[in-house]
Formats: structure tokens, C-alpha cells, sequence
């Protein structure tokens, strides 16, 4: 009865917080529902069928997927590098692993505006440089092209301090002797220590940051909402914004509430076949 | 460990050159000289923080020493990287890759050393011209040595699933598989338990025996240093204080702290005074001792446990105090004996059949033969008589068989 007891208040809230809430989308995402109305009522999968037949939603889930594949690999190779980068370097640490984590730290809606105008085609410092440089400009944010790539650098960006520090903590946790064998073993040039050790060695830390980031990367928002809207077209739509766009600019709550339906179904399922097949692969002492 | 190596093992002795390092302010060597012979069994033996380590890894290149060379075999190796070293080295916590198996454990020396760069590339190597030809070579050696280490049916397995035991061989046999001129063992049985340690130190003797190539073994642990050395090299605060065959290091040792450091129990030590030529005192009794000390001069008087015998009635070098403690040790009784004047107990080693004769709060009186004080100046140098060139008793060490 104790147990009951103490466990009770955790209990209710999850319910409250977690499952009351994703059953009412469930709910919601079957009806016709609009936000502020009265009434609603029952239209079985419509909703559904509605936004697999939208070219806009397929283009905003297709720049989704673009979006983690260039996030991802992008922010975990640059994350181990950089981490790897100060842990060998014996000066000024705490300070490269400060700068590094700053922009994790920091608000992205604010520094979206920041990066806008650094991105601003005439007056923004990136457009100026590269014409100094004699490299092509762009306005980067309205062209079709860069929209997304370049929301993807800034995604990259952001994460990128979060990763460096996982990683770090990572690699102080290899014991010293293993580098020691190699390099008795001969496995002492970097590339073979990296292999031989390092990345082994790395491997439940690389799972986490590589399931964490590849989240975060399908939640991106604040950014699109802040900078691009989506636009031009929908060259740089992804889930969230959609759904954020439909359920309360358009006020189409059932729509939304598909969509976000499709978006839990897609991390959901992400995670598990993450967990799944790294774990096999991935060496845990 | 069964069936000998049939590879020729290349000569290798050591020379290391007054080397010195410091960490930091801290010195951790000073100035450390000592020659190795070939197929030599040279044991470090030093408490921890002794810069006992340093000094292996500095042999093996993973650190640098701040001044002195290194030599082994022909060439001088400063500098050199420890692959170019031809050392092999077992580590205290084994560093066995624990995402490989024991084969590919094992055969990563060979592969790093006989395989290209791009030979050794995940999926692309094997198909390289000649790999597959080595990788073959590569693996039969594996499982020869794995066989001669009587570890050949857990190649398929991870360093995780192993019993201590098994993973130290392991180590040695990666450490084997390449016949370097010369093994290095960072306390490689430290991690094990006090059963298997004593089987395992037998198998590293008779691996010795069998390969006849040197081997430079670390450790604090006495009983190791004492059945496994063909010499130990006793350290103490980064500096090499004796250098001698392990029943030398017991019974003739050249310095105080090396007799207080080896021997279990620890050796008693009584403060004297000469009175006279070959006659000193400690705690109010006369003490023959075999020493040309002037008369005055401050002496530390060292007797082992074992070089007591029970007398009758007081006398000249005889103890006497009343008993504390009995331990019996099956073979031996540990006896402490408190005594007027000392204000730690004395501890003697009395043959176990004493056990019925031997009371609590009982009288003793021990004695000791003069030829077994060993006799320490002020400075803790073994004061040696002249006159006569003694030749110390060697008592059988069997206390280290523990």
C-alpha cells in the first residue's frame, strides 16, 4: 500500500502531463475539430487521408528528413573533432569547451535574429565577406536552394556544443592503458588509435548523442518560425512548423493534431530502430 | 601453459644510463643506473609512488626521461617509438580492446606490424593485393600461441566475458605473439586473487624459462619479486638502493630501509650503542655483534624473526619480555613480545611444534646468534666487519610461498 502511495503522485502526473494529453491528440486528430469551436464531430481517417495528399505537408516531412540527415552527422562529426581538438590541446581548455557550449546555452530565437543579420543579403557580414572573398552571394534565406542548408549549418551550429561536451566527458573515460597497449601494439598513428581505441571506446556516447541529436533535429523550430516561415514556397517547411502553422495560424486543430500523430509515430519509431541496431553494434564495459 | 615456441627470440640486454624525470617540481627518478643481462629476470620492487613504474615506462617509451639514455640490445632506443622498441608490455589492468575478441586482441600487434594501412581497412583491406595471404599467417600464429597459453577455445570470446585469469593471458599472449626481445610487466598480477596470483606466478616463471628472453617485471609485492627474480632491484623514493639476487636482498641487504621493506614479518630493529669493539648495547643488554664499529657510535641492530631461538635464562644477546600475541601460522608461530623499553612489540618466528609450551603473558627469553644481527649505521648503511669477510647465513625464504 506504501509503495501505491509513493509512487501515486508520479503516477497521476504522467497521466495527467504525458498520457492524457497524447490520447486527446489521437482523439482530436479523428475529428474535424477547430480551435475555439463548439462543436466537432467524427470524420474517421480524413484528417489522415488529407495530409498524405497535401504536396505540402510531403514537401515539409521530405525537408524534415534532409534536414536531421545533414544536422546529424554534421554535429557529431564536428562535435568529436572539436572534443578531441581541445582534450589533446594542454592550454585555454575551459575556454574552447565555454565557447563551444555557449550557443547551446543560449536562446535560438534570439540568436536566429542575429544570424539574420549576419545573413542579411546587402548589410550581413556573410554576404560582405564572400564578395571580398570573390565568392558568389546569395540572399540566403529567400532562395529556394539555401533555405534549408542554411537552416541546417545553424542547426548544426547549436548543437554542436552539446555534443563536444559529451563527447569529452567520453573520451576522459578511456583509460589511459588502452592507449598505452596500442601504441606498444603499434597502433600509434592517429588513425589507427582512433579506430583502435577511440571510437570503440566512444560507443555508448555516440549512440546517445546521435539519438539525442537526430531528436532535437526533428524538432526544429524556432529557428524556420523566426527566419524563414517555412518559405520561400516550401523550401524550408519542416514537421513542427507545419503543424504549428496549421493548428494555430490556420486554427485546423484536427489537421495539426494528424500531424503531429505522423510526427510522434516517426521519432517513436526513429528511436527504437536507433536503439535497436546500435546496440549490437555498440560495445557498453 | 604447455608446448614450447619454436621462433628464435632475438638477444636483448638493458643498459639504462643515470636516467632522471621529474613530474612537475616532483622528482620522481634520480639518477637510476642498472644494467640488465640478457634472458635476465629483473624484478623493480618498491612501494607505491617509488617511481618504480616511470622508470618501466620510460623503458618502453611511453614517457621521456628528462636526462640518461636507454639502451636495449645494440642501439640506443631514446627516442625510439615503443613499436620500434621490439618490447612488449602487460599491463596491471590488462588494456585488453574490449570490443574485440581475444583473437583479434592478440593479433593486432601482428597487424599493425605486417599489414599495410590500407591492407587494414575495415572492408576494402581484404580485398587488397596479399592481405588475405598474411591475415591467414597472422591468425595461425594467434592460435598457436593461443594454444601454447592453453587459451586456444576462448578466441571467439570478448575480454568481458573472461575470469581475470584467463584475460591475463590473454595479455601475454598479445603481448607473446610477436616475440619481442623483451617483456615488460607493469604488476600484471595485482588484480587477481591471492589463489590465482600464486598459479599465475608460476606461469610466468616457467613462461621465462621457456622463452629465455628478458624480462623486466614491476611490482610491490615481495612474495612476486622473491620467487620470480633471477636479481630485484629494490626502490625507494626514486632511487635504485640494492640491486642483488632476491635471497640476498633478504638476508644481506645493504640498507636499512631494503631490510625493513622486504620480510614478513617485518625485521626488528633495536637502537644501540657501542660499548666496545664487536660489543654493543640495546635496551640495557649486551649485544655480541660481528662489526669494527669504534665504541660510541649509534647502531641499528636488525634481526629477522626467524634468527630467534629460546633460551633458558637472561644473558648476553638475549631478549627478554613478555608474550601478547601468538599467531599460528600452521608451519611457524609468530610470537610478540613486549618488551621494557620498546614501544612496539618484538615478533619472533618459533617452529609451531613450541604452540603447547608458549602462554600468554608467559616469560621468554629469545636469543640470537651474532652472525644473524645484521648491523645498520646512522645513515642506515649496512655496517659490514671487516675483518673477517663474512658470508651471511641464507635462510630459506618459504615465508614468501604465502
Amino acid at each position: 500500500m506504501a509503495a501505491y502511495a509513493l509512487a501515486g503522485p508520479a503516477v497521476l502526473l504522467l497521466f495527467l502531463l504525458f498520457f492524457v494529453p497524447v490520447i486527446a491528440v489521437f482523439v482530436i486528430a479523428l475529428t474535424d475539430w477547430q480551435f475555439g469551436a463548439h462543436t466537432f464531430a467524427f470524420v474517421g481517417i480524413a484528417n489522415f487521408r488529407e495530409v498524405f495528399g497535401d504536396d505540402g505537408f510531403r514537401a515539409s516531412l521530405l525537408n524534415t528528413v534532409i534536414y536531421v540527415l545533414i544536422v546529424v552527422p554534421g554535429t557529431v562529426i564536428l562535435g568529436l573533432a572539436i572534443a578531441m581538438l581541445i582534450e589533446s590541446g594542454r592550454s585555454l581548455r575551459a575556454f574552447y569547451r565555454a565557447i563551444h557550449f555557449l550557443p547551446f546555452m543560449a536562446t535560438l530565437a534570439a540568436m536566429a535574429i542575429a544570424w539574420e543579420a549576419l545573413l542579411h543579403p546587402t548589410i550581413g557580414l556573410v554576404n560582405q565577406t564572400f564578395s571580398a572573398l570573390g565568392l558568389p552571394t546569395a540572399n540566403w534565406l529567400r532562395d529556394e536552394v539555401t533555405a534549408l542548408p542554411v537552416l541546417a549549418i545553424i542547426g548544426i551550429w547549436q548543437n554542436l556544443g552539446f555534443a563536444m561536451v559529451l563527447f569529452l566527458a567520453g573520451l576522459k573515460s578511456i583509460p589511459r592503458d588502452l592507449y598505452d597497449a596500442a601504441e606498444i601494439d603499434g597502433a600509434d598513428l592517429w588513425l589507427d588509435r582512433f579506430r583502435t581505441v577511440t571510437l570503440p571506446m566512444l560507443g555508448p556516447v555516440l549512440m546517445f548523442v546521435v539519438i539525442v541529436v537526430a531528436l532535437r533535429a526533428f524538432e526544429a523550430f524556432d529557428t524556420v518560425k523566426v527566419l524563414t516561415k517555412g518559405g520561400p514556397g516550401h523550401a524550408s517547411d519542416v514537421l513542427l512548423y507545419t503543424l504549428y502553422r496549421e493548428s494555430f495560424e490556420y486554427l485546423r486543430t484536427g489537421y495539426g493534431a494528424a500531424v503531429a500523430v505522423v510526427f510522434l509515430v516517426i521519432v517513436v519509431a526513429l528511436t527504437l530502430i536507433q536503439a535497436r541496431v546500435m546496440d549490437k553494434r555498440v560495445h557498453y564495459q | 601453459m604447455r608446448a614450447g615456441l619454436d621462433r628464435k627470440w632475438p638477444m636483448s640486454d638493458i643498459h639504462l644510463h643515470h636516467i632522471t624525470k621529474s613530474f612537475g617540481p616532483t622528482p620522481v627518478l634520480r639518477g637510476i643506473s642498472l644494467a640488465i643481462d640478457h634472458g635476465e629476470f629483473l624484478t623493480l620492487l618498491g612501494p607505491s609512488g617509488c617511481g618504480k613504474s616511470t622508470l618501466l615506462r620510460i623503458l618502453a617509451g611511453l614517457e621521456v626521461q628528462d636526462s640518461g639514455s636507454v639502451r636495449i640490445g645494440e642501439g640506443l632506443v631514446d627516442g625510439l617509438r615503443p613499436k620500434l622498441r621490439d618490447i612488449a608490455m602487460v599491463f596491471q589492468s590488462y588494456a585488453l580492446y574490449p570490443h574485440m575478441t581475444v583473437a583479434a586482441n592478440m593479433a593486432l600487434p601482428l597487424r599493425m606490424r605486417r599489414l599495410k594501412f590500407w591492407q587494414r581497412l575495415p572492408i576494402l583491406g581484404r580485398l587488397m593485393p596479399g592481405a588475405r595471404q598474411v591475415s591467414v599467417e597472422i591468425d595461425a600464429e594467434v592460435a598457436r600461441t593461443a594454444k601454447a597459453l592453453g587459451i586456444g577455445h576462448l578466441l571467439s570470446r570478448k575480454p568481458g566475458q573472461l575470469s581475470g585469469g584467463q584475460r591475463q593471458r590473454v595479455a601475454v599472449g598479445r603481448a607473446m605473439v610477436r616475440h619481442p626481445a623483451v617483456f615488460l610487466m607493469d604488476e600484471p598480477l595485482s588484480n587477481l586473487d591471492a589463489k590465482l596470483r600464486v598459479q599465475m606466478r608460476a606461469e610466468i616463471k616457467d613462461l621465462h624459462r621457456r622463452l629465455g628472453v628478458t624480462f623486466v617485471y614491476v611490482t610491490h609485492d615481495q612474495a612476486e619479486a622473491m620467487t620470480l627474480s633471477d636479481r630485484v632491484a629494490v626502490m625507494l623514493d626514486g632511487e635504485l638502493i640494492q640491486v642483488a639476487p632476491p635471497q640476498d636482498i633478504y638476508a644481506d641487504p645493504d640498507d636499512r630501509r631494503v631490510a625493513e621493506f622486504v620480510g614478513s614479518p617485518k625485521i626488528n630493529l633495536l637502537d644501540a650503542i657501542v660499548r666496545e669493539r664487536g660489543l654493543a648495547d640495546a635496551l640495557g643488554i649486551s649485544f655480541k655483534i660481528l662489526s669494527d664499529a669504534p665504541p660510541g657510535t649509534a647502531l641499528a641492530l636488525g634481526i629477522r624473526s626467524e634468527a630467534f631461538h629460546l633460551s633458558e635464562g637472561a644473558g648476553v644477546n638475549t631478549l627478554t619480555g613478555a608474550v601478547r600475541l601468538i599467531e599460528h601460522m600452521g608451519s611457524d608461530l609468530f610470537v610478540h613480545l613486549d618488551l621494557a623499553g620498546l614501544d612496539h612489540p618484538l615478533i619472533a618466528r618459533l617452529a609451531a611444534e613450541r604452540a603447547s609450551q608458549i602462554a600468554l603473558g608467559q616469560t621468554l627469553h629469545l636469543s640470537v646468534n651474532p652472525d644473524r644481527i645484521l648491523v645498520f649505521g646512522q645513515d642506515g648503511k649496512r655496517l659490514r666487519s671487516s675483518g673477517s669477510a663474512e658470508t651471511p647465513k641464507v635462510t630459506p625464504i618459504r615465508q614468501f610461498a604465502l
